[in-house]
């Protein structure tokens, strides 16, 4: 390797190197702007606390109601995007021809590149009266509505990863399986899914991951109250939109602006670890199955 | 006749075509209410006029050129850094730690919720480097949100590059950057451009990133230094419907704003989907 | 091919930044009470004034006060008096807020119009923003849910209406909060149990605002200071104002300034001509 080379391949490699330091430098920002609000308040009383009044003398930073937020509306979006999603990649791999699955997949990629704001905003004019029409209930900006259009916008994920994770599933399982009388039915419930199962955790995995992380359309129609719901159709604030919504207010270096880095450093564990998981999962798994990666 | 597996079958794949079309539903409900309403704000002066009377009337020029802009400053910090990156991975093969902690790197910022890049760009950018509220803070933030698409797309596009025309070009005698720039680089294009287009349309339609660190709620003129905020597509439509003080007539603001955003990620994903379909019938 | 689209990006954005700002710049940010006076205020001022552009912001006085601490505004509309604290952490910033009052406001409660509901105490609206009344037929209405619309913690109304209304007590937690007093009229509209606060502009046909105590939320009422939930509206400015910042302000407190307020909804200074 010549001389010239050399030194493009160092500098390439420093760049190269950029993203880690990005990483890290969120990470930094996190926990430097994050770690001050255990000054205030103490870590079992942040996270377990269940009132958030940042702005009261003196204030109280619980974050238990935003953290249950966030939990209960991913667990209402995963209920909707999980067996649309699989089901979706099933069809898509098994029962779809040549011809539509390239009609399918690139809707799937849409309904995937729709930006947030335009399912926040689609859900606020016209979800939520529509829900709040349908079940009679005091309002359609709820738990139960964040619920619906994450479960959608979370659909394109667990569809697209579960369909990967189907398709390398060798077809000598298929065929044996045939050639031991079952069905196409059975087969793909009984060998094909379970083979595939581990890349179709790493696709619920991504899938909640992706929701946890959705700022505007909670913004916009979950209703903003920093409660612990009683009922999948009262209003709950997650942690993403507590963040954004309490930003512009928070004077620099005061306690309100330490307590909401403090809940974007939760937010952030919380993803990066189902990040880390599902990345495991998904080695793991290629490899299992003696692929290259 | 007809056995229990075959009844278990029929009501199997029932349910699978229910979920497409459950899929295929919430897509299409979402466009047919953005468009319908959406076109009737469309005219020429939506496009090209400022917002006037307290932004019930006028138009929404500032927030497209706003966007445009957000996007081409995001795609010049972060296109070099991701096609340099992704040659480094693919072309010098570092050791395995290094490969491993770039990977690694690239896959958790994939992940990071775009409220926590607004997080850091508000204190890095705007606050540490002194950029204030600006396009530059806002790119800046938008780029690193963006660069983990591109490497991977950039990525892509150079292993799928034979190993045959790398051999070629040593053969020749030529160096490996002159191999890189004159051989690999332009027969991995359309794979790096969709990674380009793809990012575009995800830059343009993100609200969280560019609320702290670049947008702004009303401003008369269209943005003349990167040193100043701007309207932005997406975070207007958020103000639009939060503090909007107008509702009946901001909404079919917000529409309109909606529906330019909707149609630009559908021309990208259609320019995407021909640049792969393009890129495989090369290499087919 | 690479090298050239690099260039010419590199040559716009240049382009970008020697686009020397011909226009001077008065930022303005904070109160969404405020936003609408100084939106309209803005675009006539504008229209008088070549060679100035001004930005206007809203999304909450705490925003607007965040801001001019940061140096990051020059104009912070506050529908709330500035805090003590507020004014430590500006002074060790080198910041000197001082405020101007440019109109005044009454922070009026409203409900659906489909609520029978038209008139209420001031303990019952205590009761009902902290939480101890919980249903329509404890204050007079048909039986069913309050629904609590709020404005957020960044919202000037937001600390008013806590110091007039709540006396001090916490806003109850399931209260639905909301970025702006738009939002929150627009909320209660639409929610047949609602009821919120806004200020006195923000009144409009789509809800009804009650009376307290007996009185309306008018601008007499507002002048005579009979309305218990009324206050002064604020713009805040490092120093006293100065340069292009008092010529705004002066045009807010003028004739024509003051005749945008009213327009708006809100209460102007003084009984106009």
């Amino acid at each position: 390797m010549g001389l010239t080379d050399k030194i493009y391949k160092y500098i390439f490699m420093i760049i190269a190197f950029s993203s880690f330091v990005f990483l890290l430098g969120i990470i930094t920002v996190l926990f430097t702007e994050g770690l001050p609000v255990f000054s205030f308040t103490s870590v079992i009383n942040f996270i377990f606390g269940k009132s958030w009044y940042p702005t009261a003398v003196p204030p109280e930073f619980g974050i238990f109601p935003v953290i249950l937020g966030s939990l209960i509306v991913t667990l209402g979006a995963m209920i909707l995007a999980v067996p649309v999603g699989i089901g979706s990649a099933l069809y898509i791999h098994e029962i779809a021809g040549e011809k539509q699955k390239m009609f399918l997949k690139p809707i799937v990629e849409l309904l995937g590149a729709v930006p947030s704001i335009i399912y926040g905003f689609f859900g606020m004019v016209v979800v939520a009266p529509f829900v709040q029409n349908l079940f009679k209930i005091p309002t359609g900006q709820c738990a139960f509505t964040g619920a619906l259009i994450l479960g959608v916008m979370a659909i394109p994920v667990v569809c697209s990863i579960a369909e990967d994770a189907l398709s390398v599933v060798p077809k000598s399982y298929r065929e044996a399986s045939y050639a031991l009388g079952a069905n196409r039915w059975q087969t793909l419930w009984k060998v094909i899914m379970p083979a595939a199962g581990s890349g179709i955790s790493t696709s619920v995995i991504l899938g909640i991951s992706r929701v946890m992380g959705e700022t505007m359309t909670v913004l916009l129609v979950t209703g903003g109250a920093a409660m612990i719901p009683g009922s999948i159709f009262d209003p709950v604030r997650p942690m993403t939109s507590t963040i954004a919504a309490e930003m512009g207010e928070a004077a620099v270096g005061g306690s309100h602006y330490h307590a909401l880095f403090a809940i974007g450093l939760v937010l952030f564990l919380v993803t990066m670890v189902m990040n880390i998981v599902a990345e495991y999962i998904g080695r793991k798994y290629r490899i299992k199955l003696g692929l290259d990666v | 006749m007809k056995t229990r597996a075959d009844i278990n079958q029929r009501l199997g794949f029932v349910m699978l075509i229910v979920c497409i079309i459950i899929a295929l539903l919430a897509l299409s409900s979402l466009i047919y209410f953005i468009a319908s309403n959406g076109i009737r704000a469309f005219s020429w002066t939506f496009f090209t006029d400022i917002p006037r009377k307290s932004m019930t009337a006028g138009g929404v020029g500032p927030a497209i050129v706003g966007t445009l802009y957000l996007v081409l400053g995001s795609i010049v910090f972060s296109l070099p850094l991701g096609v340099i990156t992704a040659i480094y991975l693919c072309e010098y093969s570092p050791k395995n730690f290094t490969l491993n902690l770039i990977r690694m790197s690239i896959n958790n910022l994939a992940g990071v919720p775009s409220v926590v890049f607004g997080l850091f760009g508000l204190a890095v950018f705007v606050k540490l480097f002194n950029l204030h509220v600006s396009l530059l803070s806002g790119s800046l933030t938008l780029g690193i949100l963006i660069l983990p698409g591109i490497i991977s797309a950039s990525y892509e596009a150079l292993i799928a590059v034979p190993q045959s025309l790398r051999e070629a070009s040593y053969a020749l005698g030529a160096t490996q950057i002159q191999t890189i720039r004159k051989v690999i680089l332009p027969a991995a294009l359309p794979g790096i451009l969709t990674g380009i287009i793809l990012g575009v349309g995800r830059a343009a339609g993100e609200t969280a990133p560019i609320m702290f660190t670049a947008a702004t709620f009303y401003s008369r003129s269209y943005p003349s230094t990167i040193m100043g905020e701007v309207m932005a597509l997406p975070y207007h439509i958020y103000v639009l419907m939060t503090e909007g003080t107008n509702p009946a007539k901001q909404t079919m603001i917000a529409y309109g704003c909606a529906l330019i955003l909707l149609i630009l990620v559908l021309a990208v994903s259609a320019i995407a989907i021909y640049l792969r379909q393009k890129q495989r019938r090369k290499y087919a | 091919m690479k090298l050239l689209n690099v260039l010419a990006s590199a040559a716009i954005l240049a382009g970008l930044c020697s686009g020397a700002n011909a226009d001077k710049k008065l930022v303005i940010d904070g109160s969404s009470t405020i936003l609408p006076v100084a939106q309209a205020a803005a675009e006539k001022y504008m229209d008088k004034t070549p060679g100035i552009t001004l930005t206007v912001k809203g999304g909450g006085s705490g925003i607007g006060v965040a801001s001019l601490q940061d140096s990051t505004c020059d104009i912070a509309n506050s529908s709330r008096p500035i805090k003590g604290s507020e004014i430590a952490i500006a002074l060790t910033k080198g910041v000197d807020p001082k405020a101007t009052v440019i109109a005044l406001d009454g922070i009026a409660v409203v409900v659906n119009p489909s609520n029978e509901v038209s008139a209420l105490t001031k303990k019952q609206v205590r009761g009902i923003f902290n939480g101890s009344i919980s249903d329509w037929a404890q204050v007079g209405g048909a039986a069913g849910k309050i629904v609590v619309v709020s404005r957020d913690t960044s919202s000037g109304t937001y600390e008013a209406f806590g110091a007039l209304a709540l006396m001090g007590d916490k806003m109850r937690p399931d209260a639905m909060l909301q970025a702006a007093s738009q939002a929150v009229a627009t909320t209660v509209s639409k929610t047949p149990g609602g009821i919120g606060y806004t200020g006195i502009g923000y009144i409009s046909d789509v809800v009804k605002a009650v009376t307290i105590e007996g009185v309306a939320c008018k601008k007499e009422n507002v002048w005579n200071n009979t309305y218990p939930y009324s206050r002064p509206l604020f713009m805040y400015t490092n120093g006293k104002p100065q340069g292009e910042a008092k010529k705004f302000i002066d045009f807010v407190l003028s004739a024509e300034g003051q005749s945008i307020v009213e327009e708006q909804g809100f209460v102007p200074l003084r009984k106009l001509k």
